[in-house]
Order: structure tokens, then sequence, then C-alpha cells
């Protein structure tokens, strides 16, 4: 046993590597996983790219073109945009995998408790996915706004109260299939509990789909908190938050327009770096996709 | 994206519950269709009461005292246990529930507390601006996604394929509400092609009310100056909330083409000696249109969350703007007028989506 467990373990280093390198022959996984590296660098070195404070103003130099002392120049109230560019970046992959995580963790959960009970209990957990389902994510942040404030933290509840009934429903099906498959069968005659079957071989045998999902959702959360930013109802002003900085450029679209197209243009790289990794691990994943 | 799950997200679930029988000789009566679509309803009928409970959990969420909200600050305390009396509101949360549920049943959605009307009412005038909007989006994104999507699929790795592909991903990436800004500045601001905010120009009266939809009631008025100026408010906006979902349609019509051409019908549609053009269009996309019909239902939650955006953009006075604008003044039962309503679109969407495969294709059944 020890002998076959350590032939098992000595290979996957050298198979992970190669299977990292063959992931990224795929050219939507490695464009995607080139932007996103940049932009998590920008977010984490960020002090070390610009000296300027994203929330100093100085309205002598309000609106200013792009220039060597701005590289992407100052908003109205003189805040240069490139530092608020680099610190926005930390906001938005944060909300992003804030909203991920926790969606997640309680979809998982939900969809593992779902899938292996089966039976009523499943049926009951599933309508319930669906009523979550019904709410629109930016509607429903709309009245959370209404009722607790207006803020971020309210914003990311919103979403991830929209967001987790897809990983209950993804982990739920992955269960299904998977508790009918020989492995399982054989850890539960040899007398595995039912925990370590749910956690050491129905979980991580789920993974897959749930990382093409979770790069889709990254995406898509970065763009909601942006959309409820921009109308009032995510981060508040002054935070340098990519939506906000679109809501204060957006008067400025004739004259100075790269106040609004900056931060645009860095939502849109980023989501749709997301993307192309969520679309090139879905290829990569899938056995009948490969090599086509 | 604000759609809830991600651009590529129908390919995840799309079919989930459903599932193709693969013999053909299960008996397809009555009956069953009977059963199948007295089940679909019953489930939709409980996602609809789960809806209200969620919504009346909102409710009982928010800090403030509805007594006070009504009645003022300067209201004398026996005045405001006379009002929670009058109301119900001294009672146990599953009473107040049911009377809540009452109250919904009988339309009442109670008074917004900034027009001082009844939350309804509003809802009935704001309707019909979001309906002709997400409607005309989702003509949009029916033309160019699924015709964009044949010829990428049609192209494959081409030069079109590679253009609808780089027009797919932007679509679902790109923050809508800046792109809303963006043709506003350049098609009216710069160009002066097309109008400004607003479902006509302001010195028109609208048309005499009859659906609601300006484009329709123009034409039953039979006021061709009024159709058109109405069409044209109506270009940007539907186009700009209209590319998220023409992306996602693409995606998933091309997926589908792809996979249809490569079966064993299409090869003998080929080999036949039927046109190309005859084999596209019988074979492939027919049996293509079920996942893109999902994917219909499924891209009209983000089309609702896309239109508060367009609409905030676009001066469009629908639901969005009335939500946004009632949320601001904290006005309470109007925006959960707002959550209610659209909490009910999607599932009754989705349910006659699912209800029609069963039309157009009998051998859909529902899995238990």
């Amino acid at each position: 046993m020890t002998v076959i467990g350590r032939t098992d373990v000595a290979p996957p280093v050298r198979t992970r590597r190669a299977a990292l390198r063959l992931a990224f022959r795929q050219p939507a996984i490695a464009v995607g996983a080139i932007i996103l590296i940049v932009f998590v660098l920008a977010a984490i070195m960020a002090p070390l790219l610009t000296s300027l404070d994203p929330l100093t103003q100085n309205v002598v130099k309000g609106l200013n073109p792009p220039s060597a002392e701005f590289p992407l120049g100052t908003d109205k109230l003189g805040r240069d945009i490139f530092s608020r560019l680099l610190y926005g970046a930390r906001i938005s992959l944060f909300v992003g995998f804030a909203v991920v995580v926790a969606s997640a963790l309680i979809g998982g959960l939900f969809g593992l408790l779902a899938g292996w009970r089966g039976g009523w209990i499943d049926e009951i957990m599933m309508r319930v996915t669906d009523i979550f389902f019904a709410f629109p994510a930016l509607i429903l942040a709309m009245a959370i706004a209404a009722a607790l404030g207006p803020n971020l933290q309210n914003a990311l509840i919103a979403i991830i109260a929209v967001t987790w009934p897809v990983y209950a429903r993804l982990v739920r099906g992955q269960v299904l299939s998977l508790k009918q498959r020989e492995f399982i069968e054989s850890a539960r005659v040899i007398g595995a509990s039912q925990l370590r079957i749910v956690f050491r071989h129905l979980l991580p045998n789920s993974l897959a789909p749930l990382l093409v999902q979770a790069s889709f959702d990254l995406g898509g959360a970065i763009l909601s908190v942006a959309g409820l930013s921009f109308i009032g109802f995510g981060a508040q002003p002054p935070t340098p938050e990519w939506g906000v900085m679109i809501s204060e450029g957006r008067n400025y679209m004739a004259t100075q327009w790269w106040l609004a197209t900056c931060p645009a243009v860095a939502i849109l790289l980023v989501v749709a770096g997301f993307n192309l990794l969520g679309d090139g691990l879905r290829d990569w994943l899938d056995p009948r996709l490969r090599g086509k | 994206m604000f759609m809830r799950c991600g651009y590529a997200a129908p390919h995840e679930h799309n079919l989930s519950g459903l599932r193709h029988s693969a013999s053909l000789a299960n008996a397809y009566g009555h009956q069953t269709m009977i059963r199948f679509f007295f089940r679909r309803l019953v489930g939709l009928l409980i996602v609809l009461v789960g809806v209200t409970i969620i919504t009346f959990a909102l409710t009982q969420l928010v800090p403030v005292d509805p007594a006070v909200t009504a009645l003022g600050q300067n209201a004398r305390e026996d005045q405001i246990q006379a009002f929670r009396r009058e109301y119900g509101l001294d009672r146990p949360p599953y009473e107040q529930y049911v009377s809540y549920m009452g109250r919904l049943l009988r339309g009442d959605l109670g008074i917004s507390i900034r027009t001082r009307r009844p939350v309804a009412a509003d809802l009935r005038d704001f309707l019909p601006a979001t309906l002709e909007l997400s409607i005309a989006a989702m003509i949009v994104a029916l033309v160019l996604g699924i015709s964009l999507g044949i010829i990428s699929a049609v192209n494959r790795n081409g030069l079109a394929d590679g253009f609808a592909r780089v027009f797919a991903l932007v679509g679902g990436s790109v923050p809508i509400f800046f792109l809303g800004l963006l043709a506003l500045a350049l098609f009216y601001n710069k160009l002066r092609w097309l109008p400004g905010p607003g479902r006509l120009d302001a010195v028109l009266t609208p048309p005499v009310r009859v659906t609601g939809l300006f484009t329709i009631d123009s034409l039953i008025a039979g006021d061709w100056k009024l159709f058109n100026n109405s069409m044209r408010h109506l270009l940007l906006p539907a186009v700009t909330l209209g590319y998220f979902s023409t992306a996602v349609l693409l995606r998933m019509t091309r997926s589908a083409m792809l996979e249809a051409l490569g079966q064993d019908y299409v090869r003998t549609a080929r080999a036949k000696g039927l046109s190309e053009r005859l084999v596209i269009i019988r074979h492939a996309l027919k049996n293509a249109f079920i996942p893109v019909l999902t994917t219909i239902g499924i891209t009209f939650g983000s089309l609702l969350s896309g239109a508060v955006l367009t609409e905030t953009i676009f001066g469009w006075p629908g639901l969005g703007r009335y939500a946004t604008a009632s949320a601001v003044s904290l006005d309470f039962p109007a925006v959960m007028g707002v959550t209610l309503v659209a909490a009910f679109v999607y599932p009754v969407v989705n349910t006659l989506v699912d209800l029609s495969y069963r039309l157009i294709d009998p051998r859909v059944e529902v899995d238990s």
C-alpha cells in the first residue's frame, strides 16, 4: 500500500506542471491569465507603481489631461486617475473573490447536502435555489440598500444572495452523478464514513466545473458591483471604485473622455480576462472539446 | 453580468431538470402532457410564494418603524399604537405574513412614500416603458445573436468567426452603463444622428394609451411621425441593453450549431445532396433551437438588471428608474413593489420557456 502510495505521490508534481503547460497552450487561458496576472500585480504593488494618493485632492490641478506628472490625467477634484485606477483594482478584485468564495461555500455545502441526501430534502432545497434565482441582482441590491443603507457590504450581500444557487445546483448535479460511480461505491463498501466520502471523494471530484463557474462569476460580480456603485448603491465616493469613477466622469464624456473611459477599459479587461479564463478552462476540462 | 451568473452560465445549468428521453416509444399522450404542465405550474406557484416570503422577510429587516414613517416624527404614542393595531404590526410575524399575502392578492402593494400614490398604480404607469425596452432589446439580441452565431459556426475558425467571438467576448465583459454613455456621447452629442434621453421628443405628446408601449400605441393611432420618433428614441437604449444578451445568444447559438453540424443526420442530409443552406436551416438550426430557447429565458434575468442601468442613462421612465429614484429616497414600499414584480417575471418567463419546449419537442421530459 505504502509503495503504491509513494509512486502515486511523486508523479503529480511533474504531471501538474505538464498539465499547467498544456493549459497555457490554450490561447484563451493564456491570454486571460496574463491579463489577470497583470491586474493582480498592479493591485498588490499599487503603492510602488504610483507615489500619488488616490484620495488626495488638488483642485488647482483638476481635469488635467494625461501628462508626465499624471499618466492618465486628473479628475474634477485633481485626484490622479492612474492612482485611483490602481487602488480601484484592489476593490474590484476583492469584490469578485468575496462574492465567489462566499457563494461557492454556501452553495457548495447546500448542493452537497441536497445531492447526497436526495429525496424530498433535495426537492425542497432545489425549490429554495429557484426562489433565490428569481431575484435580479441589481434590483435586490437596491431593495437591501433602501432597507439597510447603500454601501459596498450590502451590495455584496445582495449579489451573493443571487449567486450561491448556481453553485448549489452545480455541486448537486455533480454529487448525483458521482454518487453512482464505482469509487464512491467502493469507499462505502470499505466502510468510509459519510463525512469522509463527501469531503475526500465527492468534493474534490466536483471541483472542475466549480472552477469554471467561479471564473465567470468573478467577472460577473465585478460588473454587478461596478453597476451598483455607478447608480449609487454600491461603493460610495470618494472610494476609488471603478463604477464610482465612471459615474464621476459621466458628465465629461465630451471634453475629458478619459475620466470615464479609463475605469471602463479596466473593467472590460479584467472581466474579459475572467471570461476568457473560464472559457479556456471549460474547453480544457471537457475532454470532448480538448484538442479542437 | 449584473447577471447573476456570468455570461456563459447557460452552459452550466441550462437543461438541468430536463432530459431528452432516448425512446420515442413512450406514450406522449394527453395525460403526460397535462401532468407535465401541472407539475410545472405547481413548481412555479411554490417559487412565487417563496419570493413573497423573502420580500416579506426583507420588510421585517427595515430598522425604521413603518408606523413612524407613515405618521411622521411628531405622531403621539397612542396614534402609533392605533396604527400598529390597525395594520397588524403588533401581531406575530406569521400572522403578519398572512395579511401581507392577503394584501398582495388584492393587488395592494402599499403606498409610496415619495409619490404618495399606491405603489401598484405607480408600477402600472412605469411598467410599459420597461416592457417596451426589454422587448426591443430581446429582438435586437435574437436577430443579431442568432444570425451571428450561425455565421460564426458555419465559418468556424474563419475570419467572421473570429470577429463574432471577439464581439461576444466584449459584449459579455463591457459595463453596459459605460456603453450607454458612449453611445449617447457619440450618436447624440457629437453626430446628432439620434435623439437624446426620454421616450419621445419633449415637444411631442404621447399617443393615447392602449398598451403603454409608445411604438405600438402610435401605430394604433396611425401617427407615423410619433412612431418614427419613438423608434428613434428606442434604438440606442435597446441596442445598449441588448448587447449583453446578444453576446450570450451568439455564443450559445454557435456552440449548439457546432454540435448539431457534427451530427449524423446532418451528414445524411448533406449526403442526400441537400443544399448547404437547407442543411443549415432545416436540420442544424432546428435542432440547435432548444438550448437557444433556454438561453433566452435565462438572459431575461440579466435583462431586468441591465434595464435598471440602461434606464438610468437614457432617462427612460421605466421600472428601473422608478426603483432607483425610490431607493434613493428610501421609499421602501415602492422598491419592494419593483422587487416583487421583477422576481415574478423571471420564474414566469422560464416556466413559459419550459412549457414551450414541450410543445416544440415532445421528447423533452421532466426529470423527477
